[in-house]
């Protein structure tokens, strides 16, 4: 149980079986009365913001959630497993979680693992990742500016926006958070 | 700090200094102490210049550190600086008057005008609004403050009453109902309240101030009652505030005291919307 005092922004705190984040918080209190934590804050699964007012004598829920880092193994035709580098533990995660992250998904890849209790609910993978073009038109030679884009295909069939001087076969990097394009790592 | 303490030294104002590390801090109810090794910090100086009252001194002013348990937020830090200061003779409107034109005085000698401009908002603080507490919660909150829970009465200053204080002026929000009273004496002209004021500025809580309480069974009696109620909310308890009870016997002369608190002030002056950006 945490009390109304431990309150503060990036703690997480457990409403009627969800876990919620506090996104903003403010103490507010009359010099002389009852203090007053204010608390904005996000559901940790379905990403719903809501507000809050505590009081100084309210116990708040603490979710169990606890953080590892799991190394991505293989597909197994229904889900992605993945295994813990110490106890090798595997845990499946469904392509639903996961999102567009499985197009990012590189063997023995270290990601960070949100877990409530016990279920994954938010899966970091690392921030850059290096792909293959496998499918895009022909480059423009010397055109260098990257603020006109064409589509691109990597290995796996995901579409991304590249700038024009990218060509078939150059190796890119992705950053995963957004599932766009980076840099260009190296030329074919 | 300067333009402070010049506004005290014109109107002979003394400068004192009590301890900051005491062995009985006021049993409040919703104010916790910061424990010292050997005692508490102060949560605010008002007892031990209540002695010095009793001891003769007529108009005196301390600024310096006092120390909250738990208080952290944007207008809140467990240590921050208090100015405080008492009137012997003076009357509680009459140390709202003063108190008023201090602030406009000290934003004049820094900025040369009165007139501020906080977080997009114009403040004139040659401009007061005097208003009850009866009032306020009647036309901010559309409630009747004389009937109201205490947590009730709390939520809503927050909420509904602070926000609309201190708009465009200083506003000076009087008479609370006597529940509220703390340290300071009852009214004679309206039994229903106190003699007690709180200055805000842009919704701000710049400080609180007293027609103060000198008679020494009354006081006993309140004290005992926020002990209890500190007892029910599993807070500490203190130990007899002795020198004060002392003080109190004695005889503590009609005064009235304020205590503002000077972080804010310059929050003000400087834009800051969080007390961080004018804190060390």
């Amino acid at each position: 149980m945490y009390s109304a005092s431990d309150l503060k922004k990036g703690l997480k705190i457990e409403i009627d079986g969800s876990p919620w984040v506090i996104t903003e918080f403010d103490f507010c209190k009359p010099g002389k009365g009852t203090a007053l934590y204010r608390c904005r804050m996000k559901n940790m699964i379905t990403g719903v913001g809501m507000e809050h007012t505590y009081r100084p004598t309210d116990k708040i829920e603490q979710p169990n959630i606890e953080e590892r880092e799991m190394y991505y193994s293989y597909f197994d035709g229904h889900h992605y497993v993945f295994s813990d580098p110490n106890t090798y533990e595997e845990m499946s995660v469904s392509a639903e979680t996961l999102g567009n992250q499985i197009y990012f998904l590189l063997e023995d890849s270290l990601c960070n693992f949100v877990l409530y209790n016990g279920e994954p609910i938010e899966i970091t993978l690392p921030t850059f990742i290096e792909k293959e073009i496998v499918e895009t038109e022909p480059g423009v030679r010397g055109d260098t500016a990257t603020n006109v884009t064409k589509p691109a295909k990597i290995d796996n069939g995901y579409e991304i926006q590249v700038p024009l001087f990218i060509n078939q076969g150059d190796i890119v990097k992705i950053d995963t958070r957004t599932g766009t394009y980076a840099e260009r790592v190296s030329k074919k | 700090m300067r333009a402070l303490r010049n506004f005290f030294y014109q109107h002979k104002f003394i400068e004192v200094e009590t301890p900051v590390m005491i062995p009985a801090p006021a049993p409040e109810e919703n104010i916790e102490s910061v424990t010292a090794e050997r005692g508490f910090l102060r949560t605010s100086p008002e007892l031990a210049m209540k002695v010095l009252l009793a001891d003769g001194v007529q108009r005196m002013f301390q600024m310096g550190p006092a120390f909250r348990h738990n208080e952290f937020g944007r207008k809140h830090r467990e240590e921050f600086t208090i100015l405080e200061y008492y009137a012997v003779n003076w009357d509680y409107m009459q140390l709202a008057d003063f108190t008023t034109r201090m602030i406009a005085e000290a934003f004049k000698s820094v900025t040369g005008s009165s007139v501020t401009e906080y977080r997009g908002k114009l403040l004139d603080l040659s401009q007061v609004e005097y208003i009850t507490v009866e009032e306020a919660y009647r036309k901010y909150a559309d409630a009747d403050c004389f009937e109201l829970a205490p947590e009730k009465f709390d939520e809503l200053m927050v909420l509904k009453v602070e926000p609309q204080l201190g708009n465009g002026k200083l506003t000076v929000l009087k008479d609370y109902p006597v529940e509220y009273a703390a340290l300071s004496r009852r009214s004679a002209k309206d039994t229903r309240v106190a003699e007690r004021w709180e200055i805000y500025a842009c919704g701000i809580e710049l400080g609180n101030a007293f027609g103060e309480l000198t008679d020494p069974a009354e006081q006993r009696r309140r004290f005992a009652l926020a002990n209890e109620v500190r007892r029910r909310n599993s807070m500490r308890s203190y130990p007899e505030p002795g020198e004060f009870y002392s003080a109190l016997e004695r005889g503590i002369p009609e005064s009235s005291g304020c205590a503002i608190g000077v972080d804010r002030l310059v929050m003000l002056l400087c834009g800051a919307d969080d007390i961080a950006d004018v804190r060390a």
